[in-house]
């Protein structure tokens, strides 16, 4: 090619913007080509000098200031309120864990694991990005999850009910790997975990709906796995979607 | 199907705005050449984009979403509608400077700091814009595309035709600067 052909990719070159295979052939050119790489050089020194130059303003502290207080969330609400809730159940978790311990180390067991689920649950919700595939359809979600956890699980159509699917992430409890989807009903998020149940690793849990703190828990196995649905939201809507996923087999 | 981004709007709104607030800054006040002006401006776009948040599609460039809104308010405010008809400028082929002989690099060591940003204030504001966007803001053509709302192409011309024209207003400083002497 001509230096002039090479010439009229330059800038596309220098902007990170030429596919592949011809910035490397461009590349070799300018190793070989002084003409070119002084061009390029020059270039390069114009856009250098055009983002030292462009970078010219700086906003006051006071205009910072206000805009920050503005973008923040109200207290009690958005991630202030999920910190706030978090520390609470902790607090609680801890306390009743405290009480639990007498009861045996089954119930301690339980605790923790409920503990460990009501974390997950807080901090996935106050991440930056919640969940690492984000799609409300269920045939999009599943195979996301193939080659990622050990099982397989149904997902159950939501249409006609209130429930939305928000997206899913992988989630280790006590060493092992499961599913983690996140549903939406109306202002409210709830986890949902699935995980291959352990028989004696993880602690044999009540089938049926649990009032845990501030969080409602409802957990069931089927299929060798075991599914938890925990959130703020009412018991009935814990109730309803978990009889939805179990509708789903 | 994608669904509207789903995360707590008000938390991740400040997560995400807040790092952007220097350069969106910086842009703003190159747009309205004017520090209460670009003051204004920034704290409307902000305003804006806390409000329309919840609406803000999860997937897509938050960062141009930030710079749409900003742009948009200013071609909307008392400055911009001015400058509008400069900043949405069709493409000119019989606007672009004419190529010059100067050596380039002899062009470049004897601008500075100073004259490059006198030069940056003097082209087109459409010209600048884009030149601000590539350069001091390092988004790609794509990002570019999605903030002006124009195909790659005209991304890829545009800017063209900026350098072209930031170099001609510097050699045109320069050749003034000798003849003062
Ligand atoms: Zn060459």
């Amino acid at each position: 090619m001509a230096c002039e052909e090479w010439g009229s990719k330059l800038d596309l070159y220098l902007d990170g913007e030429l596919p592949a295979a011809e910035a490397s052939a461009l590349g070799l050119h300018l190793r070989s080509c002084s003409a070119c790489a002084s061009d390029a050089l020059e270039r390069v020194q114009f856009k250098r000098s055009v983002q030292i130059a462009g970078r010219r303003y700086a906003p006051s502290a006071q205009l910072r200031d206000k805009i920050a207080k503005d973008s923040a969330p109200a207290p009690l609400v958005g991630l202030r309120w999920w910190r706030w809730a978090a520390v609470a159940a902790l607090a609680l978790i801890v306390a009743a864990g405290a009480l639990y311990t007498s009861l045996g180390r089954e119930n301690a067991q339980r605790q923790r694991l409920y503990s460990e689920l009501a974390d997950l649950h807080v901090a996935t919700l106050a991440s930056v990005a919640p969940v690492d595939v984000v799609s409300s359809d269920r045939h999009t979600v599943k195979p996301w999850f193939q080659g990622r956890i050990p099982f397989t699980f149904n997902l159950p159509e939501l249409q006609g009910s209130e429930f939305s699917l928000v997206g899913g992430r992988v989630a280790y409890v006590q060493q092992s790997a499961g599913a983690h989807l996140i549903f939406q009903v109306r202002q409210h998020k709830i986890s949902v975990f699935i995980f291959p149940e352990r028989g004696a690793e993880m602690p044999s849990l009540a089938t049926g709906p649990v009032n845990q703190l501030s969080f409602n828990v409802e957990s069931w196995t089927r299929n060798g796995l075991r599914y938890f649905v925990i959130g703020d939201a009412s018991p009935d809507d814990i109730r309803a979607l978990s009889k939805l996923l179990r509708s789903a087999g | 199907m994608e669904v509207p981004d789903q995360r707590l709007p008000a938390a991740t709104f400040e997560d995400l705005a807040m790092p952007l607030f220097d350069q969106l800054y910086n842009f703003a006040h190159w747009l309205t050449q004017d520090t209460a002006e670009a003051e204004d401006l920034v704290q409307e776009t902000y305003a804006k984009a806390l409000r329309g948040f919840p609406s803000f599609q999860l997937g897509t460039n938050f960062r141009a979403w930030m710079y749409r809104i900003l742009r948009n308010s200013f071609l909307s405010s008392r400055t911009g509608l001015k400058a509008t008809v400069i900043l949405d400028a069709e493409e000119q082929e019989d606007a672009l400077p004419k190529e010059t002989t100067t050596p380039e690099s002899l062009l470049l060591e004897q601008a500075n700091r100073e004259m490059v940003q006198q030069a940056l204030g003097e082209v087109p504001a459409h010209h600048r814009e884009i030149l601000l966007l590539f350069e001091v803001e390092e988004m790609s053509y794509q990002e570019i595309s999605e903030t002006l709302v124009i195909p790659i192409g005209t991304v890829m011309s545009r800017l063209s035709r900026a350098r072209k024209a930031l170099r001609s207003v510097l050699q045109q400083k320069l050749a003034g600067g000798r003849h003062g002497m």
